[in-house]
């Protein structure tokens, strides 16, 4: 790993009991149940880079937003921003000073602003919970000013998020965001509420604001072509686990895992190039009830004895690493 | 418009009476579907395509009412029908799939019990006959161990295998139309190209003429034959896919092709910005006069701000703009 590194995750997982209530245990002699929504993360996000988290429902990517973020703490493992961890509870004084350097963007611009709040108070916010400013004067044009930077007009301040459409309350939401003048930002499915021409608007928005304040983002998206437009490098998660990461250009050039080849086989052909796609089968499967080995193999056209009963580990020799067996064994 | 078009409909205007005046959300909407064929209607939101399927099958919620136009089905008008006769073809002549597989199929019901009832209430056959066409149909769909997954709950089915029983649902009755709304929005991007490819099948094999209505221009590129472009209310260009995905003619049009992220278009250090259309759709309170586009549109000129333009041939394409017309009268 480089030192480059401004946020560094190892083996992080976190479980979520889901369980039946305690007297149904006792009574009905119910198991505890245990669901493994992230099992065994590595990986870094060197400063001034896009990170992207790709995968399907359920495999997680959220929810390794929101444990690095601080919204749920972590069940294994150990995260560190700039050098310092903040995944211990014992630490929570430097672990509150490094979180003031990171924000989080939501998918929902509906659900994610307070409705009876007007926008310049959601904007100052965080100015006002950090203590980066405390004279109302120098709020207000700071607000003014954070308004401008995404696009929306300084008298916006004075309305209501329901006056906004999802795209320009985004752009708040983004403001709201900036205003702690964080240097990270975790971006969870930004513009996956939007309509393309809006999501086009609010790319091009972020790109821009990376550029010119030297930002450093981890998006999260479904979408491998909004993450191509994005990423400087993509991790590939499918239930819980990352199967692949790699540099973008290389992962789309020359995808590892399977997985990862099916993901992008399955990106319907815009360019109607008349591109053979192999037909993708099955499902992902019940996160309660994982397969056994690796977790793709019912799924995976190169599954063996091994891939169904050893689970493959990501191995970290540099960039481009997959966990798969049949790639370890260049068997594809 | 051939004769033999399953669906046809012509100056569809559909209106919602409100106190601050009339809304006109539908407008001037016209277009045909052959036998086999699959038109794609896509737009972005608030664009009326929904409206339009949802005029179609007669499902409008008062006060919304179909003010002007005519909708025919296989040469007979359907658009003045009273509620029980509207209610005799829907299901029989005219299927539906909607974005949400869980809120199209009854919790309380097996998918086999919902299948049967559909189907007797529009063929003649006995339970036993009905259980035997449930089966075909649920095997059609791709469903593995039909004989097993009949007596099953629509909580025992993933997102995918339930979207497969609402297709099967649809084809209860071979109707010779089907309106699918959004079938793939709410799947992930490897069950949606299952769907795609098995919709796509099903209009090839029976020669049911079907109106794909999606946002998405992926969907649009794998499955439709013509695609219609919404805009305001109206529709803006119609044409064969390919032309209209590589040579779009209406700058709407073109602006949303260009904001589609896609891959290969040089990712990591080297991706592009997208095209942006700026500003956002008009809401329906505030359509501009002329064109509807005009004030986002790069080539705006002053008939623009005045008159409406019609769909009229320009190529393969018929393109709403007055930019084609200006061009064949210099031309002339």
């Amino acid at each position: 790993m480089t030192n480059n590194a401004l946020l560094r995750l190892k083996d992080i997982g976190r479980d979520f009991d889901v369980s039946r209530p305690w007297l149904n245990r006792v009574i009905e002699g119910a198991p505890r149940q245990l669901l493994h929504a992230v099992d065994d993360v590595s990986f870094e996000v060197r400063r001034g880079e896009t990170l992207a988290l790709v995968g399907e429902s359920g495999c997680g990517k959220s929810t390794l937003a929101r444990l690095i973020v601080g919204l749920y703490a972590p069940s294994r493992g150990r995260i560190e921003f700039d050098g310092v961890e903040i995944s211990n509870p014992a630490a929570h004084v430097a672990t509150a000073r490094m979180r003031r350097r990171m924000q989080m963007i939501f998918q929902d611009p509906y659900a994610s602003l307070n409705p009876r709040w007007r926008v310049r108070d959601i904007v100052a916010e965080p100015i006002r919970v950090l203590g980066l400013a405390s004279d109302e004067a120098e709020i207000a044009a700071r607000v003014a000013e954070l308004l401008d930077q995404v696009g929306l007009a300084a008298e916006d301040g004075e309305k209501y998020p329901h006056e906004f459409s999802g795209g320009q309350r985004q752009r708040i939401s983004i403001a709201r965001a900036l205003s702690g003048r964080p240097e990270f930002l975790v971006c969870d499915e930004p513009t996956s509420a939007l309509d393309v021409s809006v999501q086009a608007q609010i790319l091009n928005l972020m790109s821009e604001l990376q550029a010119r304040l030297g930002l450093t983002y981890l998006f999260i998206s479904h979408n491998l072509a909004v993450v191509s437009h994005v990423a400087d490098r993509i991790g590939v998660m499918y239930l819980g686990r990352l199967v692949e990461i790699a540099d973008a250009q290389e992962l789309f050039a020359r995808p590892r895992h399977p997985y990862t080849r099916m993901l992008l086989d399955a990106v319907p052909d815009l360019e109607m190039s008349g591109r053979q796609r192999t037909p993708v089968a099955g499902e992902v499967p019940n996160p309660l009830a994982p397969p056994p080995g690796c977790a793709f193999h019912p799924r995976c056209p190169h599954a063996n004895e091994r891939c169904r009963t050893e689970k493959p580990q990501l191995i970290w020799r540099g960039e481009p690493a997959s966990a798969c067996h049949a790639v370890e064994e260049n068997r594809i | 418009m051939s004769t033999s078009a399953i669906l046809e409909v012509k100056g569809l205007r559909v209106e919602f009476p409100t106190r601050r005046g009339t809304l006109v959300a539908v407008d001037g909407v016209s277009f045909s579907i052959a036998p086999g064929e699959v038109l794609g209607v896509v737009g972005e939101s608030g664009a009326g395509k929904s409206l339009t399927g949802t005029a179609i099958i007669g499902l409008l919620e008062p006060p919304g009412r179909i003010a002007a136009g005519e909708i025919l089905l296989e040469g007979e008008r359907i658009d003045r029908l009273d509620h029980d006769r509207m209610r005799r073809i829907r299901g029989r002549r005219i299927g539906a799939i909607f974005q949400d597989p869980l809120t199209s199929l009854n919790p309380l019901y097996t998918v086999g019990e919902q299948l049967v009832e559909t189907i007797r209430t529009h063929l003649e056959v006995d339970a036993l006959g009905g259980r035997a066409r449930a089966l075909a149909l649920l095997r059609e769909v791709g469903i593995p161990a039909p004989e097993a997954r009949i007596d099953h709950y629509p909580h025992q089915f993933s997102g995918g295998m339930r979207q497969r029983v609402v297709i099967a649902l649809a084809l209860c009755a071979e109707p010779r139309l089907i309106i699918a709304d959004e079938p793939t929005t709410a799947l992930d991007v490897s069950i949606q190209a299952q769907i795609i490819q098995l919709l796509k099948r099903l209009a090839r094999e029976r020669g049911t003429a079907v109106m794909l209505i999606t946002h998405d221009m992926g969907v649009i590129a794998e499955t439709a034959d013509r695609v219609a472009v919404m805009y305001a209310g109206r529709i803006v260009e119609i044409g064969p896919v390919r032309e209209v995905i590589r040579a779009a003619r209406h700058p709407y049009t073109s602006g949303l092709m260009g904001s589609i992220p896609k891959i290969g278009a040089g990712a990591g250090k080297h991706r592009a910005q997208l095209v942006q259309i700026e500003g956002s759709m008009p809401r329906l309170n505030a359509v501009p006069a002329g064109c509807a586009f005009h004030p986002r549109c790069e080539k705006c000129f002053e008939r623009c701000k005045r008159e409406r333009p019609e769909p009229r041939p320009v190529g393969t394409n018929l393109t709403a703009c007055w930019l084609y017309d200006e061009q064949r009268t210099a031309q002339a």
